[in-house]
């Protein structure tokens, strides 16, 4: 059934839209800080990786080996100066400022590249092909990869942050940054971390996505940074795998709204969100009832 | 072992409370000039100039929207083209149905007022950061869901109708007057609300919510009302957009390229000031008209000034201005007389990023 | 203000931590005008005074939370009064904080883990911990959100031993405690003194402060009222300085005519509440 392909492809889309969205909440979990630049990031490594490829002629599945390190360092620095001087002075500003370098980027994506469209060609490997199951079903073996990458990828967050000593600060930081601070924890070196971690995941999304669709400059917000935020809102804050089931509803809501009518699949996943934040805005796994 | 000792009571009689430093009057005779002379614009210059100050009279309106909104009810909305585009759209539709744009306008502004509402409680209950993006989501769901409809032109959009029979000049002095009436309506009306009790409320607001809940303020309403004002204004803003540019199209009337306008032109003019945005403004267009044979670098030009601004002066051009010269063209504050001091300004003065909205640091502040 | 301290400062030692002429503000708001105090090795230095007295602003300043207006805060002779509070903490002044504040979404023991993480060296472990709070052990795992009180506060001060401390700095222990919960805390005090450490505790319960303290120092309204050993103040003299009654306080006591000070009892405002 062309309805059970649907479903399919929206869950494995769910984990490229968990890749985007888990920087985004691990950054609001531990600073309170919403980066309105998140999405933009991701683009970054898309262009990045784009030209490394062209350097370095690696095939494009092994740029991340490259772009994923540059992008959690200058995640770091750019924690360490720009957005800690703007949580310094306040919510607002902190806002204000990664809006603006939203639109700095892009402006600047615009001006010294161009608004083409580009993808980043996976070459001649298996990827690029597919497999059938009955007649119906068309399983991509790239987005299968994609979503195998996604689930690996929080599987080891969870770890990351359950187990290890700076994930235990993390969550420390995220709790109580005072009480932290008391404890010897330099919150801002920790906040630095969790950019770091952000911006290399979502540089991997980038990159996944570049693969899978193209982008250009406006991509970074039209797409990854809303469905990064409403898949974040359905799943419920808190929660990596709430993550990974937002992603999943989003992207299953999109593609039966696909089936429907071709142009409105965006917009389906949109009406799901909204639904969501109407009816339970605590998101489908928080249990708190205030989100 | 020392023991403590009384402390002295001051006299009541030597404090005391006024408006503003200087007679506001001259200012409000000031303004009145100023706004005469603007009348009389599209008698003097070409057309061509007329043109441009109805620009200049949008990016105004929508900047001192952005204002209301950021610098004083705390509500950072990165989604306030969805009003701009519905204000748009509610005129084409309008006229396709035989009213002037003209008339059009002000069923349009509010029209968005009252769309506000429903769109007010979907995202209310969000902290900060993710009502910023929200709003968003909203904006760009709105534009997907007109764009479905080929009768208002789907997603390539559609000249508006009702305006052909017009002489072309005398076009753009209309629109540049309707322009004027709704910019100067605009600040008066923002003037006005921070002046009244939604501003006392504001204000208490952004220095200890908590405080200024539990002394009754009705909070909630306060910021609502906000919202929806905001929305006319906006929607105001997006009927004269259509009606300047004879065309209504998805694309140009709800991007997010709008949202940087209005608050890049906020942020460098000055946050919570009603001259801020004024200011702000005069350097977009300023900025606009200079770089725009260099396509994209006005904003990241504007881009990088405004995050400049936001973290270095945060108050903006016109705090700095304030600072030296204590001049309020529209004071919406208060200043306290004592006997020491040669007057301290309360109220508005310490725009925002003070206490109210500064981060807190896990637990009470002690 | 006199000076007792003087007899402290016999043997030439300088003060484990030192507050010279503190000076806060909370914005407009002082919250401490010109306070000065010394704790040596081994004291237990209590602050008492009232509701808004400042004392947990004093703790909070010296453990770097707060920047002072005027004055310096001084460990070990060096100053310390731009030093962050990581800093501080690593170099051997913990505070733990008023109403305990422990990391909710954490278990117990990775509580302790995050107090241990930045350790000196000292005889003060995890295990350690466990031994001194017997129930510890057994409810490790346990997320710290479902402790009562006052097993909370025996986790908060477990969490800041083990960063081994040479100053302890406790902030009203016994805040929302019933007071056998209290005692039971105050009874690790001992123990605790044992290893070395030198502790700085406010304490809104007076009649507590006076069991334990070695010194303790008043204030009122941001002011210092009263200074010294618990037995050569009186119950009058405590009164006055808590209350800022004008009744001026007639002279120094007299040690030998106290004899061995009564204890404190009878009506403060906590003990009057429970």
């Amino acid at each position: 059934m062309a309805w059970v392909n649907a479903i399919i492809q929206g869950i494995l889309t769910g984990g490229l839209y968990a890749l985007f969205a888990c920087g985004l909440s691990l950054m609001f979990g531990v600073m309170k800080v919403v980066n309105l630049a998140h999405g933009d990031l991701a683009i970054i490594g898309g262009y990045v990786a784009l030209g490394v490829i062209t350097v370095t002629h690696i095939p494009a599945l092994w740029s991340f080996v490259i772009v994923v390190p540059i992008m959690a360092l200058l995640g770091y620095v750019l924690q360490r100066t720009l957005i800690q001087a703007a949580l310094d002075r306040g919510v607002l500003i902190t806002l204000l400022v990664t809006f603006g370098l939203s639109v700095v980027i892009e402006s600047g994506l615009l001006q010294f590249i161009n608004a083409d469209s580009h993808s980043l060609g996976v070459g001649e490997s298996i990827i690029t092909g597919s497999f059938s199951i009955g007649s119906q079903i068309q399983l991509s073996y790239l987005l299968l990869l994609i979503f195998v990458v996604a689930v690996v990828v929080l599987l080891g967050l969870q770890y990351f942050l359950s187990v290890s000593r700076y994930g235990r600060m993390i969550r420390a930081v995220a709790d109580d940054q005072e009480a932290a601070q008391l404890s010897g924890v330099d919150y801002r070196h920790v906040f630095g971390i969790a950019a770091a971690i952000a911006f290399g995941t979502v540089a991997l999304a980038g990159i996944a996505y570049g693969m899978y669709s193209q982008f250009s400059p406006t991509t970074g917000t039209d797409t990854i940074l809303l469905f990064a935020f409403a898949a974040v809102v359905i799943g419920g804050l808190g929660s990596l795998w709430g993550t990974l089931l937002g992603g999943i509803v989003l992207g299953v809501a999109q593609q039966i709204g696909a089936q429907i009518n071709q142009a409105d699949q965006v917009l389906a996943g949109y009406l799901v969100f909204l639904a969501v934040l109407v009816l339970r805005p605590q998101g489908l796994t928080s249990r708190r009832a205030q989100s | 072992m020392s023991v403590v000792t009384d402390t002295s009571v001051r006299s009541e009689e030597n404090f005391r409370v006024t408006r503003s430093r200087r007679n506001v009057a001259w200012t409000g005779a000031g303004a009145l000039v100023v706004v005469v002379v603007l009348a009389l614009f599209p008698y003097i210059v070409y057309s061509g100039t007329t043109s441009l100050m109805v620009q200049g009279f949008i990016v105004v309106i929508l900047a001192s929207m952005w204002n209301l909104l950021a610098g004083y009810a705390g509500l950072v909305s990165v989604g306030q083209q969805a009003f701009i585009g519905l204000g748009a759209y509610f005129v084409l539709i309008l006229a396709q149905h035989g009213t002037s744009p003209f008339g059009g306008l002000p069923i349009a502004a509010i029209g968005c007022g009252v769309a506000a509402v429903p769109l007010w409680w979907l995202v209310s209950r969000l902290r900060s950061g993710y009502f910023a993006i929200a709003t968003w989501v909203l904006a760009t769901t709105i534009m997907l869901f007109i764009e479905r409809f080929p009768s208002i032109g789907g997603g390539t959009g559609m000249s508006l109708p009702g305006l052909s029979g017009y002489d072309p000049t005398l076009l753009v002095a209309y629109t540049y007057w309707i322009g004027l009436a709704v910019t100067v309506l605009s600040l008066v009306t923002v003037y006005v609300m921070l002046r009244g009790r939604i501003g006392l409320v504001l204000t208490a607001v952004r220095d200890d919510e908590v405080a200024a809940r539990s002394s009754g303020a009705r909070v909630g309403l306060a910021r609502m009302l906000v919202f929806v004002v905001a929305a006319v204004g906006c929607g105001a803003a997006g009927a004269l957009l259509a009606i300047s540019q004879l065309i209504v199209q998805p694309g140009a009337v709800f991007t997010v390229r709008w949202t940087a306008i209005m608050a890049f032109a906020v942020i460098i003019g000055g946050l919570g000031t009603i001259e801020g945005p004024i200011l702000g403004a005069i350097v977009y267009m300023i900025l606009q008209q200079e770089l725009q044979s260099y396509d994209a670098w006005y904003l990241i030009v504007l881009g990088l000034i405004a995050i400049a601004v936001a973290l270095f002066a945060r108050r903006g051009l016109w705090g700095l201005i304030d600072d030296h010269l204590h001049v309020r063209l529209f004071p919406v504050g208060y200043w306290l007389w004592t006997p020491e001091s040669g007057g301290r300004h309360g109220g508005v003065k310490r725009g925002p990023g003070k206490r109210g909205l500064r981060p807190r640091r896990g637990g009470r502040p002690s | 203000m006199s000076e007792p301290a003087t007899e402290r400062a016999d043997n030439g030692s300088t003060p484990l931590l030192e507050v010279r002429d503190l000076t806060v503000h909370h914005g407009q708001l002082r919250a401490l005008d010109r306070v000065s105090l010394r704790v040596f090795p081994g004291e237990v230095y209590a602050i008492i005074g009232a509701n808004g007295a400042g004392k947990s602003t004093l703790l909070r300043t010296i453990a770097g939370l707060h920047q002072p207006t005027e004055g310096a805060v001084l460990y070990d002779g060096k100053d310390m009064t731009r030093v962050r509070p990581e800093r501080r903490a690593t170099a051997g002044i913990v505070m733990v904080p008023e109403g305990r504040r422990l990391f909710g979404s954490l278990t117990v023991e990775e509580n302790l883990k995050v107090g241990a993480t930045y350790a000196r060296k000292g005889p003060w472990t995890i295990e350690r911990v466990y031994e001194l709070f017997a129930w510890m052990k057994d409810r490790r795992t346990q997320r710290t959100a479902q402790l009562s009180g006052g097993e909370q506060q025996s986790v908060a001060i477990g969490r800041a031993l083990v960063a081994n401390p040479r100053v302890l700095l406790l902030d009203e222990l016994s805040l929302g405690l019933a007071p056998v919960i209290v005692q039971r805390i105050y009874a690790s005090l001992p123990e605790i003194l044992s290893t070395g450490l030198t502790v700085l505790l406010v304490e809104q319960d007076v009649s507590q402060a006076l069991r334990v303290a070695s010194h303790i120092q008043c204030l009122l309204e941001g002011h210092t009222t009263l200074e010294g050993r618990p037995s050569e103040v009186t119950a009058e003299q405590v009164e006055a300085a808590y209350f800022g009654l004008s009744r001026s306080a007639a002279g120094n006591p007299d040690p030998a005519a106290e004899g061995s000070a009564p204890l404190w009892h009878g009506s403060t405002p906590s003990s009057r509440a429970s």
